[in-house]
């Protein structure tokens, strides 16, 4: 290394930090057996889905130990934020190597025990990282197979292996279990993996519904997010915000907040941060500091985005083409032009960002409420000129990510206040700086002609999609002739956005779903009839008749005056189709959600439980997207600020909720995402078919649905 | 020299300096380490920091520590007796009612409080008592059916 400070293209292709780490964790766990996996292909393939910008590392990584009490700990590097993996992974790890659920310990989210992760997103853990990870207990079984054989003097073809224990065929008496193997010893093996792991109709553990594993620690309090560690001589440090995304730091006279008790100052660069053991002293100091600031705003603001939007230099791609849109205008009977506009929305994680660093050493260690530890790790690394094998992150539970918490700059903030200090540091940012400093789902134009042929089927589709995101804009219907062209700007937005559970996908299936709603409607055609006259996908069409039988769904042309909508899409490798009951006040202009059905085919389910409470989830906080939640804005002066001007879903909205897990023996796909893509298509349908008015921009607020009502002659 | 007060503390009698401004949130996670009950919003929106204050749910993030003075604080930690899941906390894990656990403390503080006022609630009670609870996750069909589960349990 020619010097200290790793930049992302120049990270030694032999990561340096294992050798360290490996002896670390090592001496964590006492005897038993390591077995350390090169991943090889496997892992590339987790990468390259998640775009990630590291090279994997070549040297093995630790997966799995195997301890002299029998108990398995696997380390990965993905983090919980509610979505569930601490539940099925050990499911998947202990149905693969036969060993009881109870014995698997799950250590996630330490860059320092944990082999490289490139964040948890996109619903990747159980679709991407799942077959690596099985692949490699199916070798670790084997490892133990033929160390169990040797041990009771047969052959591994004579022993096979029940709840941990392994045994000669027919001999059950003739017996050793995992930890008596590993008894005493400190067995390292390296392997390579290739694909080997079980056949569905093998499955014991998967497939079976399992409460949250963390629930008893989270009844009780005792689960420790970021904020609640606790270390000798902690400060909380409160940062100098400024009053928009435009303004610039001119001046800050400190010298009154300086005044007070216990009270330290930190000026480095542009942070200005007040110190003190107890957060309300430092929050109480911060609103002393006099700050003078110049602003240079964007001329925008929630209510002229989309023309702004519209009018901004962009590039375009076209993201798909089939057939000819000349050709398709040409052989449509009826067409349809729309224009479909969505806005920012807010994470809003009931825990705001939050990050313990200090020294241990001369190694830095963060404990952050952070999606990518890893992501955390390179930025503190790099921000402090420090070498990747000197900075820790750990990430400990999630009070909730959906996606905001990709973004780490608090952990980014207290790393380097607790180099300058030599102190422990917690930034635990207020609701305020969350809601300020979040990235937001960013606002969204869609323009849509579509048309139809006499025979009612689709026949011209050209979609736009203005920076939303392009996934899910491609069309999921049978059209011969369709382009989806997506169009993108750094600039566009005046403060920062990134990925909102089912990023882009949120936006365009509310666009595209509206639209095909339209055009049954025009047409005189009952909707679910319409959707499924116009798609080939046999997956597709399974959710749409599955849910169809949940809901009751009658057929009937909307507007039929009964407030029921339909919506169907496809994200992160699972097909979803909604049904939901609305009721309009058409005095008010208020939307009330009745019930909402959902049917998802996500391949094999490994929890069928926690995969319904995620769908639960969506609906959930998909309502919210759909009806209230918007941030408002001048330039880059964010006016919201907290929840009592960002409503989100309360206990008063819950419809009656119905799911259905499609059975199937396919490879697991995603489950903390789809089903919270329809939401906006379903519910606009709905309030469509309950009062005839078609809503063109989310969310669908009291004052949208009355101007609508009073626009639609 | 700081003025103490004096409070009972999950039942326990504590005594601590009264510091201007200190609210009960921050006393609890700082003055006793009692990080269960959680900071969401500071401003009384969210109920991540709900506890029992004379048997009453409140937002702790509210309650200046000079009115605590006299009274008897209960948070999340005082629920369990001896390692024994209080029946609302039990209710919680039996439907499974909740998912990043962040508001989980809160929503049985407050599910508490409505308990003990109104042993028999309805569903429509308990929801209107729960409306300023706030959960991201969208666990709440979970939470009602434990909070309505854990009301049948408690009676006995």
């Amino acid at each position: 290394m020619k010097n200290n400070t790793y930049y992302r293209d120049e990270v030694p292709e032999n990561n340096p930090t294992f050798e360290v780490d490996r002896r670390d964790f090592v001496k964590l766990l006492g005897g038993g057996l390591f077995i350390y996996f090169q991943l090889g292909e496997f892992l590339t393939g987790v990468a390259a889905e998640a775009e990630q910008q590291r090279s994997v590392p070549k040297d093995y990584n630790a997966f799995l130990h195997i301890g002299e009490d029998g108990k398995v700990t696997c380390m990965i590097g993905k983090i919980e934020m509610g979505q569930g993996i601490i539940t099925s992974f050990p499911q998947m790890v202990a149905d693969e190597l036969d060993t009881p659920l109870e014995s698997i310990k799950m250590v996630m989210g330490d860059t320092e025990l944990c082999p490289y992760d490139a964040g948890t997103w996109g619903s990747l853990s159980t679709r991407s990282l799942g077959p690596a990870m099985l692949a490699a207990v199916a070798e670790a079984r084997l490892v133990l197979l033929s160390m169990g054989a040797e041990y009771l003097g047969v052959s591994p073809e004579e022993v096979t292996v029940e709840n941990g224990v392994i045994f000669i065929k027919n001999k059950k008496n003739k017996k050793v279990s995992f930890g008596e193997l590993t008894k005493g010893k400190k067995v390292e093996k390296f392997l390579e993996v290739k694909p080997n792991a079980k056949d569905f109709s093998e499955y014991k553990i998967r497939g079976k519904s399992f409460k949250h594993a963390d629930g008893i620690v989270k009844v009780k309090g005792e689960a420790m997010y970021s904020g609640d560690f606790r270390m000798p001589g902690m400060l909380y440090a409160k940062i100098l915000r400024p009053p928009s995304h435009g303004a610039t730091l001119v001046s800050a006279d400190t010298s009154e907040a300086e005044k007070l008790d216990g009270i330290t100052i930190v000026r480095d660069k542009e942070i200005v941060a007040v110190l003190h053991p107890d957060f309300e002293k430092a929050e109480a100091a911060l609103a002393k500091i006099k700050a003078e600031y110049k602003f240079d705003e964007m001329k925008v603001d929630d209510k002229t985005v989309f023309k702004h939007q519209l009018e901004f230099p962009s590039e375009s791609r076209v993201v798909k083409s089939s057939g000819d849109i000349a050709t398709g205008k040409s052989s449509s009977d009826l067409i349809f032009e729309s224009e479909f506009h969505n806005s920012y929305v807010a994470h809003a994680p009931m825990e705001p960002h939050t990050a313990l660093a200090f020294m241990e050493g001369d190694k830095m260690v963060v404990r952050a409420s952070t999606q990518t530890p890893f992501g955390t790790q390179d930025s503190i690394a790099r921000e402090l000129g420090l070498g990747l094998d000197k900075v820790r992150v750990i990430a400990p539970f999630l009070g909730g990510g959906f996606g905001g918490k990709s973004a780490f700059r608090q952990a980014v903030e207290a790393a380097r206040l607790a180099k300058l200090t030599g102190k422990p540091i917690m930034v635990q940012w207020s609701r305020q700086e969350e809601f300020f400093y979040d990235n937001f789902r960013p606002a969204a134009v869609i323009k849509i002609t579509s048309g139809t042929d006499k025979a009612g089927k689709i026949s011209l589709w050209d979609y736009h999609e203005y920076f939303a995101g392009a996934r899910g804009s491609d069309t999921i219907y049978d059209v011969p002739n369709a382009k989806t062209t997506s169009y993108s700007s750094r600039e566009v937005h005046p403060f920062a956005t990134g990925a909102w559970r089912a990023p882009g996908n949120n936006t365009n299936t509310y666009a595209r779903e509206s639209q095909i709603d339209m055009m049954a409607a025009k047409l005189g055609i009952d909707p679910l009839d319409f959707r499924l006259k116009n798609l080939k996908d046999e997956r597709m069409i399974g959710v749409l008749k599955a849910v169809a039988e949940l809901f009751g769904w009658t057929p009937a042309k909307s507007p039929s005056g009964r407030g029921v909508g339909i919506a169907c899409g496809f994200d992160a490798g699972s097909y979803v189709a909604h049904m939901a009951e609305v009721s309009v006040d058409k005095t008010t202009g208020k939307v009330k959600v009745i019930r909402v059905a959902c049917a998802q085919d996500m391949g094999y389910c490994i929890n069928p439980q926690g995969s319904i409470i995620q769908m639960e989830g969506c609906i959930m906080m998909g309502m919210g997207y759909a009806l209230t939640e918007e941030v408002k804005f001048t330039g880059g002066d964010i006016h919201t600020s907290n929840f009592s001007d960002y409503q989100i879903p309360v206990f008063s909205w819950m419809p009656k909720i119905q799911t259905k897990i499609l059975d199937k023996n396919e490879a697991p796909q995603g489950g903390g995402e789809p089903a919270i893509i329809c939401m906006g298509g379903v519910l606009a349908n709905a309030v469509f078919d309950a009062t005839g008015a078609r809503l063109f921009q989310l969310p669908m607020t009291p004052e949208r649905v009355l101007e609508a009502m009073a626009n639609k002659k | 020299m700081a003025k103490l007060i004096q409070f009972e503390l999950n039942g326990k009698k504590v005594e601590i300096p009264l510091e201007k401004d200190q609210t009960l949130l921050w006393a609890l996670r700082i003055n006793f380490n009692l990080t269960g009950t959680k900071y969401g919003c500071g401003e009384g929106y969210c109920g991540t920091c709900t506890v029992l204050m004379d048997n009453e749910p409140v937002r702790s993030c509210g309650i200046m520590m000079e009115d605590v003075a006299g009274k008897k604080i209960t948070t999340i930690e005082g629920m369990s007796v001896n390692g024994k899941l209080h029946p609302i906390q039990q209710a919680f894990v039996d439907h499974d009612a909740l998912q990043c656990g962040y508001c989980t403390p809160g929503m049985i503080m407050n599910a508490y409080g409505l308990l003990l006022k109104n042993p028999n609630p309805t569903r429509e009670q308990i929801v209107d008592e729960m409306e300023g609870n706030l959960c991201r996750c969208g666990a709440h069909t979970h939470i009602i059916e434990a909070i309505e589960s854990a009301s049948k349990k408690m009676k006995v």
